[in-house]
């Protein structure tokens, strides 16, 4: 009986990971730039970061310490900490992608997400209306452009 | 007895009310839920009355499940009706108007009552609480029927100036009253709180410490001002009454559930009766920082606690793993955050600090045994949430004190092992 009741659930397919490998870092930032640009309205990267109002914030982060560097971005966490203290639900998982998205919409720039997530991989856009920014993982891409461009598969996507 | 639906019963219809809901629906489908709230209103985000009586969100933004979630996931719902006791032998809840409604599984997740001390002139019109978006609308209201410039705001904690800052936004002047030595005494310490009332007083509002309002006075039953402590008399055509809120247990009287000053509840929060659930700022879960059962009313606890309720009443065991104070505020247009233990007592503790007047920016790192215990961050709050996964993980930060304080503080400080863990494992809870 207790089947039968729960066959309306399904097990969701979770989001596509990007794994890190920072063995494999150079710090080029290439990430950086096209996730700037991928985000932007013109999709141009001189305008994007010259002339756009607001500019996009990339939801990548390049750590670096010496020899070592990594690109760190959301890890669309399955418990993600985030979707829970958000005040609005402007902090949401994506239907088709199950990526941890924000709706820049009904984000009120409380900045709970902030507070929670391990691992500060959530920026605070302040330029136009103030929104928390963060990785998509580039939905409409096969593959977020971040990964794509990386000239040394530091990042590597998997589905 | 396998086929028979459990009738789940659900008080308060805001945040642990609705994770409990969503926590429920995702192993039983068929089980009647009923949620009965003395509001007559849709879910809402409390937090965000604030901003809506400062113009800064419409009222239909304020939901934070959608229109459809009730239709959905089958919910009954009882609004604008006042859950009044609970019989716990005969498993009724009696509500307003005597209607009853029998459960199997109670949860008691109806939040907070405003404290109202036994003020002269707490009665005039133009006297407020600010917890409800009933409040909220209420004040709106008043504001736009009568000329108000000033306004008194007793309380210099969270509400009371997230109270302020939207009568600001109206273009009132507004006093702010506070009994402590200085503003947001219980999460900042004598710097932050510093900042935050430099930054009040700039937008034109005045804060008087170690003072309380005596009397609130009125002419024609309205209110006309206050008179302080040190009878120094304040005019005001507002007055919110904001000194905090205490949990709402009085429907439990004089029932057999245990209750210091919320519902006592275990890792599963159930209460002290078999089958009687409290989640939320009204109940006392585990502080896992300080080790102990307490009250902590803050958003992301209540969402936690009503999702373990929520599956503990259907049978689930995932458990409640305890949580700790945080918050995240904008104040005057300065971000704060506060994690854990920021006001150190005793011995045993180490402080990093690092203070910029100018900016302002101040961050400040409590820790015990090189394991962090509690920050403050003021002006710059970005990646704050690393020093919480820290706190969480109770990770040993002796090998990265001293990147702790710097700006470019971040992973890469960390040890592999740690950070390796962190971001190749699948889940994540705060």
């Amino acid at each position: 009986m207790k089947e039968k009741e729960n066959k309306n659930i399904e097990k969701k397919k979770g989001p596509g990971r990007i794994l890190i490998r920072e063995e494999y870092c150079m710090g080029c930032r290439l990430c950086e730039v096209n996730c700037l640009v991928q985000h932007s309205k013109t999709k141009n990267i001189i305008k994007a970061y010259k002339t756009e109002f607001p500019r996009p914030k990339p939801g990548v982060i390049v750590e670096e310490n010496g020899y070592v560097s990594f690109a760190l971005q959301c890890r669309h966490c399955d418990d993600a900490p985030c979707l829970e203290a958000c005040l609005t639900s402007a902090m949401h998982r994506d239907k088709d992608t199950q990526a941890v998205i924000c709706d820049a919409d009904k984000c009120v720039g409380c900045w709970m997400c902030i507070m929670v997530c391990p691992y500060g991989a959530i920026a605070r856009n302040t330029e136009g209306k103030k929104v928390a920014s963060k990785c998509d993982l580039c939905k409409g891409e096969n593959v977020p452009v971040c990964v794509k461009n990386c000239p040394n598969e530091a990042i590597i996507y998997e589905k | 007895m396998k086929n028979k639906q459990k009738k789940y019963v659900i008080v308060g219809n805001s945040t642990a009310g609705v994770a409990a809901i969503e926590a429920i629906r995702s192993i039983d489908r068929a089980g009647v839920i009923t949620v009965v709230s003395d509001e007559p209103y849709l879910n809402y985000s409390r937090p965000l009355i604030s901003y809506f009586l400062a113009g800064k969100v419409s009222k239909d933004k304020l939901s934070f499940r959608g229109k459809d979630f009730y239709e959905s996931n089958e919910i009954r719902l009882i609004l604008d009706t006042k859950a009044v006791r609970i019989d716990t032998e005969k498993k009724e809840l009696v509500c307003s108007g005597n209607k009853k409604v029998p459960f199997d599984k109670l949860l008691l997740a109806a939040g907070g009552v405003p404290i109202i001390p036994p003020l002269n002139g707490r009665d005039l019109a133009g006297v407020f609480t600010f917890t409800k978006l009933s409040d909220a609308e209420a004040i709106e209201k008043y504001v736009r029927s009568h000329s108000v410039k000033k306004a008194v705001v007793i309380g210099g904690g969270l509400i009371g100036l997230k109270a302020t800052e939207a009568l600001v936004a109206l273009h009132m002047s507004v006093t702010i009253v506070e009994l402590a030595d200085r503003v947001l005494s219980a999460a900042f310490d004598k710097t932050a709180s510093s900042i935050i009332e430099h930054a009040l007083e700039k937008v034109n509002c005045r804060v008087s410490v170690n003072n309380t309002v005596e009397e609130i006075e009125g002419r024609a039953g309205e209110v006309k001002g206050v008179i302080f402590k040190n009878k120094e008399k304040v005019p005001a055509d507002l007055v919110i009454i904001a000194i905090g809120v205490r949990p709402s247990i009085s429907l439990a009287q004089g029932t057999r559930i245990k209750i210091n000053k919320g519902f006592l509840v275990d890792d599963h929060m159930r209460t002290s009766v078999r089958d009687i659930y409290a989640a939320g700022d009204c109940c006392e879960a585990w502080d896992a920082l300080l080790g102990i059962n307490r009250t902590l009313a803050i958003w992301p606890l209540a969402v936690k606690q009503g999702l373990a309720a929520g599956y503990a009443m259907v049978g689930s065991d995932k458990k409640y793993a305890g949580g700790f104070a945080m918050n995240s505020v904008e104040l005057c247009g300065i971000p704060t955050v506060s994690v854990g233990v920021t006001n150190p007592e005793g011995t045993g503790y180490e402080v990093l600090e690092s203070y910029d007047k100018e900016k302002p920016l101040y961050r400040k790192i409590i820790l015990q045994n090189n394991r962090i215990m509690g920050a403050i961050f003021v002006g710059d709050i970005d990646r704050a949430g690393i020093y919480t996964g820290l706190i969480r993980d109770t990770v040993d930060t002796a090998s990265f004190k001293e990147h702790l304080l710097k700006d470019d503080f971040g992973l890469i400080r960390f040890p592999k092992e740690y950070r390796k863990y962190l971001i190749d494992k699948e889940t994540v809870a705060i």
